[in-house]
C-alpha cells in the first residue's frame, strides 16, 4: 500500500514528486513539539541579551547529538520503519528543537552589545559543539548497534 | 498559555516550510547538495534579524516575537539536519563541499541577521 503510493507520487508527472500531505503534517506536528521544548528550555534557563547564550548552544548541541543517534538507529535497526517516523522525529521534532537563526541572531546581538568575545566564542563553540554532537551520536549508535561506520545517506 | 500557543502556531508553519524547501530544491536542482536547508536557514536568519531588532526598538510586541521569532524562525531554521548533512558530506569525503556549506551557512546566516536588523532599524 505504502509502496504503491510512493510509486504513484513518483510517476505522476503533474505532481511535485515526494510531497505527501501526511509527511508535511508529521513535520509540522513534530516541529511544533520541538519548538515548544526549545521555548521551555529558554524559560527554564533564560539568558540575557549580553550573557553568553548557553541555553541555545546546548539545545543545538543536544539536538545534533540526538539527530546522529536517530538517523543511524533508523538506518541500522529500523530500515523499514514507517515512512512518517523520520519526518516526525528528525525533520520535525529535532529540526524544530534546534535553531540556526537563534544562533546567528544571538551572535549578532552580542556584537552589537559590544561583547565581541562572547559573540566570537558562541559563533565558534556552537559549530564545534554541533559537529561533535552529531558525530558522537552517530558513532555511538554505530558502536552500540554495529554495522558500517560510514554514513552515506542524507538526513 | 497564549504564549505557548503562539510558539506552537509559528512552528506549525515554519517546520513544513523548511521541509518543502528541501523537497523543492531536490526537485529543481537535483544533486546531493542540501540547498533546501541552506535556503531555510538563510531565510530564517533574515526574518529573525528583522523581528529581533524590531522588538528591541519597541515596535514589535512580545506576542509577535513568540509567534515569528521563537516559533516560525526557530522551526524554519535547523542545526540538527544541517549538522547531519555536514557529517554525511564529510563521511563521503566531500570535504571541500562540507567546508563550503559550513562557511556559506554561518557567514551568510550571520550577514543576513545583520541585514534583517538593518532593515528593521531603517523601517521601524
Amino acid at each position: 500500500m505504502l509502496q504503491k503510493m510512493a510509486l504513484h507520487a513518483r510517476r505522476h508527472p503533474d505532481h511535485h514528486p515526494g510531497i505527501q500531505r501526511s509527511v508535511v503534517a508529521a513535520v509540522a506536528v513534530g516541529g511544533a513539539a520541538g519548538a515548544a521544548a526549545r521555548y521551555g528550555a529558554e524559560l527554564l534557563w533564560p539568558t540575557g541579551r549580553t550573557d553568553f547564550p548557553w541555553t541555545i548552544l546546548l539545545v543545538n548541541a543536544v539536538g545534533c547529538f540526538l539527530m546522529g543517534i536517530l538517523m543511524v538507529t533508523l538506518k541500522l535497526r529500523f530500515p523499514s520503519a514507517p515512512r512518517l517516523v523520520s519526518p516526525l522525529l528528525g525533520t520535525g521534532v529535532l529540526g524544530g528543537f534546534t535553531s540556526f537563526s537563534h544562533y546567528t541572531d544571538g551572535v549578532r546581538q552580542l556584537y552589537e552589545a559590544d561583547r565581541p568575545g562572547y559573540a566570537t566564542g558562541s559563533l565558534l563553540l556552537t559549530v564545534v559543539a554541533a559537529l561533535a554532537g552529531v558525530t558522537a551520536g552517530a558513532l555511538g549508535a554505530h558502536a552500540v548497534l554495529g554495522g558500517d561506520r560510514r554514513t552515506r545517506d542524507g538526513a | 498559555m497564549t504564549d505557548w500557543l503562539l510558539v506552537l502556531a509559528g512552528a506549525l508553519a515554519g517546520a513544513p516550510v523548511r521541509y518543502l524547501l528541501g523537497v523543492d530544491a531536490k526537485y529543481r536542482l537535483g544533486g546531493s547538495f542540501p540547498w533546501g536547508t541552506l535556503a531555510a536557514n538563510a531565510a530564517a536568519c533574515l526574518v529573525l534579524g528583522f523581528v529581533a531588532q524590531g522588538a528591541t526598538d519597541g515596535e514589535l510586541g512580545s506576542r509577535l516575537q513568540l509567534l515569528l521569532a521563537t516559533g516560525f524562525c526557530g522551526a524554519l531554521s535547523t542545526w540538527s539536519t544541517f549538522s547531519y548533512e555536514l557529517l554525511t558530506l564529510t563521511s563521503a569525503r566531500r570535504l571541500a563541499v562540507a567546508g563550503g556549506y559550513l562557511v556559506l551557512s554561518v557567514g551568510g546566516g550571520l550577514g543576513l541577521s545583520f541585514a534583517g536588523a538593518a532593515v528593521a532599524s531603517a523601517l521601524l
